[in-house]
C-alpha cells in the first residue's frame, strides 16, 4: 500500500548500503595509510579497478531501473554512458592546456594535428568544470527524452524498441569514429593530466574518485528507490505488466516511460563521467553495441527489477571478467554468452532470487514485486 | 468536467452513422447507438459483428472513418486518446482479465483511483487516508477485502475479473464499458457478476458486450443487437429474441 515499507527490499538494500559505505571507507586507509611493504596494501591499480567497477555498477543500476520497472529494454545505454565520458573528457582535454605533445595552450593534440585553426564551437566552455559536469547529465538526457519522444509517442515497444536503441549507439559509434565530429575520432580523448588540479596518477586522486564513484553510486540507489518506492513506480510496473490496461486507467503511459528513461539516460552518463578520468581514456569502442549488451547480461544476472541486484550483478560479472581475461582470455566472450543463457533459463530472478529462496525470505512474485 | 456535472446530459453516449474499415472490411458500418445517464445496456451479436470495434471507437484505441461519437452530449471522443477518454470518465474492461499482475489487489485499485495522473504528481504526493477507506470499500464491494495484499496475479480467472470491475469501479466513471465478463466464469460467479452490474448501473451508466444469453438475461436491461457492423434490433431481450431478423442470423443458429 502507499506507505508499507518493502521488506524484502529494504533489508537487502541495507546491507547493500552497508557494504558500500564500509568500502568507501575502508579502501582508502589500506591504499594510503597502509605502508607498501605490508601485505594488505591496496594498490592504485586495484582501487582505480574497484572505482571502474562501482561506475559500471551505477551503469547496471540505471538500466534495471527502465528494463527491471518499466519494462524498457534497452540494448544502447551504453551510449548514454559514453556521452557523459566524453563530456567528461572534453573538460580533461582542456585541462592538458599547453602540456601536450604540441604544446598548443587551446587546441588538443588532435586538432592541432589535423590542422584545426580553432576550437569548435561546442568544444567552448569545456574548460569550466561546472558547465562540463551540467554537460555529463544534460546531454545523455537530452538525447534520451529527444529519442524517448518519437519512440514512446510512436508506441515502439519491444524488440522493436531494443533494436532502435541499438541503431542508436551503433549509429553514435560510426560517428564518434570519423575524425571531423571533432572528439579525436577512433583514438578518443586521453593523455588526461589533472582534474579540478588534481594529478590524475597520484594515489589520493585515484582513491578520491574511487570515492566519489561509491558517492555517487549510493545516492543513485538512494534516488532510483524513492522513484520506485513512490506511485510512480507502481505506474511503471503497471506499465510493464499491462501497458494498455495502464492507458485505460487514464495514464499518459509515454510520459512516465519518457521521464524514467531520461532519468535513467542521465545517471548513466554521470557513471561514464567518473569511469573515464579512472581508466584514463575514452574512445568510440564504449558505444560499441557489444559494450551495451553487457551490462544487460550483467542486470539479468544479478536480478532483474531490485535495483540492488543490478548492482551485484554488474560487480560479480565484472570482477568475473577482470580474472577470465586475464587467466584465460579467450573463453571470456563464451562464458559471458553462457552466463546469460544460464541466468534467463535457470535463474529468472538472478543470483539474487536464488539468494532469496535459499534463506527463504518471501518469494516476490515476479520482478518488481512489492513482498 | 465538474462544471458539466451539474446538469444530466440526455444521452451519456450518442454514436451516429460511424463506420470502421480496415483495408475495405467495415467492422462498423453506420452504426447509430444512444445510451441514458445511468442506463444498463447489453450488446449482443455473432462474432465479428463489431461489438470490440465499439468498444475501441469509444475508448479512443480506433479513429472512425466516419461518424460522429459524443460523450455527455457535447464531448467528440475522436478527438481524444485512450489517457484522456479514460480520465474524461469512461473506463473499459477487457474480455480476458487484465490486472497488474506483480502489484497486489489493494495496489491495483490504488492506481485506478480516481485523482491526479501526472508524472510528477505521483512521484511526490502520497495519496490522502481518504484513498484507503475507499479501497476498503470497493474490496468489499466486489467480494475481494480478503485479498487485499495478495498480489494479482495469484488471484482465480473470476477473483481478477472482479478486481478489474473494482478498479474500474476505482476510476468512478460516468460510463462503463465491459467485455463478456462473464467469460469463464462458474454459474455462481456470473450470477454474483450480473447482480454487480446491476447494483452498478443508475450510478454510472454501464455498456455489457456479451455472449452469453443467460447472463444478458440476468442482466434484465435493454439490448442491442449487433450485425455486421450496424444495429440489427434494439428492446428487450423477449422483445429481439422474436425478431425475425435476429432469429435468423444469430440467436436461430
Amino acid at each position: 500500500m502507499t506507505d508499507s515499507p518493502r521488506l524484502l527490499n529494504d533489508a537487502a538494500s541495507r546491507w547493500l548500503l552497508g557494504t558500500l559505505a564500509l568500502l568507501i571507507l575502508l579502501v582508502p586507509v589500506f591504499s594510503l595509510a597502509v605502508p607498501e611493504t605490508s601485505p594488505f596494501h591496496l594498490s592504485t591499480y586495484t582501487v582505480a579497478l574497484f572505482g571502474k567497477y562501482l561506475c559500471l555498477a551505477l551503469l547496471a543500476l540505471a538500466l534495471d531501473l527502465v528494463w527491471g520497472y518499466a519494462g524498457i529494454l534497452s540494448l544502447g545505454h551504453g551510449a548514454f554512458f559514453a556521452l557523459g565520458g566524453y563530456a567528461m573528457g572534453m573538460y580533461l582535454m582542456r585541462q592538458i592546456g599547453s602540456r601536450g605533445v604540441y604544446g598548443n595552450p587551446l587546441l588538443p593534440d588532435f586538432m592541432v594535428f589535423l590542422n584545426w585553426p580553432a576550437l569548435p564551437w561546442y568544444w567552448h566552455g569545456f574548460d569550466n568544470f561546472f558547465f562540463a559536469a551540467l554537460m555529463v547529465v544534460l546531454v545523455p538526457g537530452m538525447l534520451a527524452f529527444a529519442f524517448g519522444w518519437f519512440a514512446f509517442r510512436s508506441r515502439v515497444t519491444g524488440v522493436y524498441l531494443s533494436i532502435i536503441t541499438q541503431a542508436l549507439t551503433y549509429a553514435l559509434m560510426l560517428a564518434f569514429f570519423r575524425n571531423d565530429m571533432g572528439f579525436g575520432g577512433n583514438n578518443g580523448l586521453t593523455d588526461f593530466k589533472e582534474l579540478l588540479g588534481f594529478s590524475l596518477t597520484s594515489a589520493a586522486t585515484k582513491n578520491g574518485l574511487f570515492v566519489c564513484s561509491g558517492l555517487a553510486l549510493i545516492a543513485g540507489f538512494l534516488l532510483c528507490r524513492w522513484v520506485v518506492a513512490s506511485r510512480l513506480g507502481r505506474v511503471l510496473v503497471a506499465v510493464r505488466d499491462a501497458e494498455s490496461r495502464t492507458r485505460f486507467m487514464g495514464y499518459r503511459v509515454e510520459h512516465y516511460k519518457l521521464f524514467v528513461f531520461v532519468l535513467s539516460a542521465m545517471l548513466a552518463g554521470v557513471a561514464g563521467a567518473l569511469y573515464v578520468p579512472q581508466v584514463g581514456i575514452i574512445n568510440p569502442g564504449e558505444f560499441a553495441p557489444l559494450a551495451s549488451i553487457e551490462v544487460v547480461v550483467w542486470v539479468a544476472v544479478g536480478g532483474r527489477g531490485y535495483l540492488y541486484g543490478a548492482i551485484v550483478g554488474a560487480l560479480l560479472v565484472n570482477y568475473a571478467k577482470t580474472w577470465f581475461t586475464g587467466a584465460f582470455p579467450e573463453v571470456w566472450l563464451f562464458l559471458l554468452g553462457g552466463l546469460f543463457v544460464v541466468s534467463t533459463l535457470f535463474l529468472p530472478r538472478g543470483v539474487i532470487g536464488l539468494l532469496g529462496q535459499r534463506r527463504r525470505l518471501p518469494a516476490a512474485t515476479a520482478p518488481g514485486g512489492t513482498h | 468536467m465538474l462544471e458539466a456535472s451539474r446538469h444530466l446530459p440526455t444521452n451519456i453516449l450518442y454514436l451516429e452513422g460511424v463506420t470502421v474499415s480496415f483495408d475495405g472490411f467495415k467492422a462498423l458500418n453506420e452504426l447509430s447507438i444512444a445510451i441514458a445517464p445511468g442506463e444498463l445496456r447489453a450488446i449482443i451479436g455473432p462474432n465479428g459483428a463489431g461489438k470490440t470495434t465499439f468498444m475501441d471507437v469509444v475508448t479512443g484505441k480506433v479513429r472512425p472513418s466516419a461518424g460522429a461519437v459524443f460523450f455527455r452530449d457535447d464531448i467528440d471522443l475522436t478527438r481524444h486518446d485512450e489517457a484522456e477518454i479514460a480520465r474524461l470518465g469512461i473506463g473499459r474492461k477487457f474480455q480476458k482479465p487484465t490486472v497488474i499482475e506483480s502489484l497486489s489487489v489493494a495496489e491495483n485499485l490504488e492506481l485506478a483511483l480516481r485523482g491526479e495522473r501526472g508524472v510528477f504528481t505521483t512521484l511526490l504526493r502520497r495519496h490522502a487516508r481518504a484513498a484507503r477507506e475507499r479501497i476498503d470499500a470497493i474490496l468489499e464491494r466486489v467480494g475481494l477485502a480478503t485479498q487485499r495484499e495478495r498480489p494479482g496475479g495469484a488471484l482465480s480467472h473470476g477473483q481478477k475479473q472482479w478486481l478489474e470491475i473494482g478498479m474500474l469501479l476505482a476510476q468512478s466513471p460516468e460510463l462503463l464499458l465491459v467485455d463478456e465478463p462473464a467469460a469463464g466464469m462458474t454459474d455462481r460467479e456470473t450470477e454474483l457478476t450480473a447482480q454487480l452490474l446491476r447494483e452498478i448501473s443508475g450510478e454510472h451508466s454501464v455498456v455489457v458486450v456479451e455472449h452469453d444469453m443467460t447472463f444478458v438475461k440476468a442482466l434484465d436491461c435493454r439490448v442491442t443487437v449487433l450485425h455486421e457492423g450496424h444495429m440489427l434490433a434494439e428492446g428487450t431481450l423477449a422483445h429481439v429474441q422474436q425478431d425475425e431478423r435476429v432469429i435468423e442470423v444469430y440467436l436461430g443458429r
